[in-house]
């Protein structure tokens, strides 16, 4: 029995540490820091020969990788019994639209010259683009339907189903991404994101339709 | 027998054997009267021959010393691209398709000994030599505006000289229409090759006139040294008027034909990737708009503009005339 006992001891402990009150803060400083670190090295001119491409593409990487913690959190939650996970949920749902708004800020400022023109000629001619836009849009809303009052004026039902529109993220982005590196036939980054999201969603689907005991949930 | 002296270098016997600091001063003044002098011109040349070529050598590979050249569009006067940057960002798919791993791996290129074959529809087909290579025509600096078909530009001091040197030794048939450009394909020395991005070896290919055209470089340095390997070491093509994939590096193979040529991207993405590929900012790349570019290292960095792309990259009152009355969108 003690087999059983001891990782769940180990997991509870790691589920107390969770609700300790340092525990958002830090989680916050964390992912801050890659932001903290483009700004220093774009004012320090080490992003390379291209650092608006650099720039661009980071912040990129960021939101794809914000987008899959955030997509870990239920499993784990779930699967590895910490509860206290649901409680930092909204802040990395937050951090996956903050670095989503940058990159599509960097794109309309460093490739575009804010010229709103060229913007929709480009959301028009490349599809990537537009993909890319529609995901941020949904992040958008659902940003803005975040916070306690917007929960309770939605009422819960229409808010989770809007909130499960992160789900429809996660293939644009992987598609957007996708279509981004097809120029080059280099799909190796994209295949890890897409297999890590499939995973994710995977879980999701499975959890949803599997078989269970007679007592059911 | 050990025969000793008190000459150490630290004993000086007699102070008159030290240069009293008016002589030691007058020596510089009279090198000073040499350079501006009589005697100085004839120098000058000497001591100023790294200053002949427009550009300071970065000192990290072998110097290779060439003359400006006198070719009308050749030497552009635009700020050159920081060495730093031209030979660290780079495509070179054969060491990957990052742009940063070109310089991490190219280390492994093996670029000496090294030959060229020329071959196909000539009446001297030959197997050149590198250095036979090297030696074929005066070495010449050229200051080319490069395109790159991704949106992206720099300007580059070459060395080399015109390809046309060499067609013309080989002396094509009359049924030589096209030139095919074969690169080096070596899978134990080029990472990338276990990739199957594109068909190996990268092949590329001018019609005769535009491979004999002056602009056409065949580039053996860059920066007044030799290639760096991740630039495309020893021997490399330089079409400035063309996308950059056009310009194939590490040559390996030239073979005159009478068919046009299959390309490494025109094979991978014929839809995308014509066979001309002329730089054209009113024909735009299926999946963007080829109008402007970013100019690698400009003023203002991360807020520089973007640059209006020119036609023909700018090389059109040189190259024009060898698309008359060609539909540029259908021979994209």
């Amino acid at each position: 029995m003690d087999s059983v006992t001891a990782p769940r001891k180990a997991g509870s402990r790691l589920n107390r540490w969770l609700l300790h009150r340092t525990a958002k803060p830090l989680l916050f400083v964390l992912w801050s820091l890659p932001v903290v670190w483009l700004f220093w090295a774009a004012w320090n001119d080490q992003l390379g020969a291209n650092p608006a491409e650099a720039l661009i593409r980071s912040l990129g990487d960021w939101t794809l990788r914000a987008l899959v913690l955030v997509l870990l959190v239920t499993p784990l939650r779930v699967m590895a019994g910490w509860p206290a996970l649901a409680r930092l949920r909204r802040m990395l749902g937050l951090f996956v639209f903050f670095y989503a708004s940058l990159h599509l800020l960097a794109y309309a400022w460093f490739d575009m010259g804010f010229e709103w023109r060229e913007v929709l000629a480009d959301l028009a001619k490349r599809p990537f683009i537009l993909v890319g836009f529609l995901c941020w849009v949904l992040l958008l809303l659902m940003a803005g339907t975040s916070f306690n009052r917007a929960i309770r004026a939605l009422g819960a039902a229409r808010w989770r189903l809007l909130h499960r529109s992160v789900y429809a993220v996660a293939c644009l982005a992987v598609l957007h991404f996708f279509w981004m590196r097809s120029g080059k036939n280099d799909f190796a980054e994209v295949g890890v994101y897409a297999v890590l999201l499939a995973l994710l969603l995977g879980w999701r689907v499975w959890e949803r339709w599997r078989p269970r005991g007679q007592l059911g949930r | 027998m050990i025969i000793r002296s008190a000459d150490t270098g630290y004993h000086h016997p007699r102070s008159s054997e030290i240069t009293s600091r008016s002589t030691y001063l007058g020596r510089r003044e009279w090198l000073q009267h040499l350079a501006l002098g009589a005697g100085g011109a004839a120098l000058a040349g000497w001591a100023s021959r790294d200053a002949l070529a427009a550009v300071a050598r970065p000192g990290k590979l072998a110097a290779l010393v060439g003359v400006s050249s006198p070719l009308p569009g050749a030497s552009t006067v635009e700020k050159v691209t920081a060495y730093e940057h031209a030979s660290t960002y780079n495509n070179f798919y054969e060491f990957g398709t990052d742009k940063s791993d070109p310089v991490a791996r190219a280390k492994s290129l093996k670029t000496s000994p090294w030959t060229v074959s020329v071959e196909g529809l000539v009446n001297k087909p030959r197997t050149y030599g590198l250095e036979e290579l090297l030696k074929l025509a005066p070495m010449e600096e050229r200051i080319y505006r490069l395109r790159c078909v991704e949106g992206w530009s720099m300007v580059i001091p070459w060395m080399g000289y015109s390809l046309g040197a060499l067609i013309r030794a080989a002396q094509p048939l009359g049924s030589a229409k096209y030139v095919e450009f074969v690169t080096q394909a070596d899978r134990d020395t080029m990472p990338g090759l276990r990739s199957s991005v594109l068909l190996w070896p990268y092949v590329e290919g001018l019609r005769l006139d535009e491979a004999m055209h002056p602009l056409t470089l065949l580039a053996f340095g860059m920066y007044g040294e030799v290639l760096p390997n991740q630039n495309g070491a020893p021997v490399r093509l330089v079409v400035p008027w063309k996308y950059g994939f056009k310009s194939g590096k590490s040559l390996v193979k030239i073979r005159f034909t009478d068919k046009e040529p299959s390309t490494a991207w025109n094979i991978a993405a014929p839809q995308e990737y014509g066979f001309f590929s002329n730089v054209n900012p009113d024909v735009a790349h299926p999946r963007w708009s080829q109008a402007t570019e970013r100019r690698i290292g400009e003023e203002g960095g991360l807020l520089a503009k973007r640059r209006k792309t020119l036609m023909f990259n700018g090389y059109e009152p040189q190259v024009g005339q060898l698309y008359a009355g060609m539909d540029l969108r259908k021979f994209f």
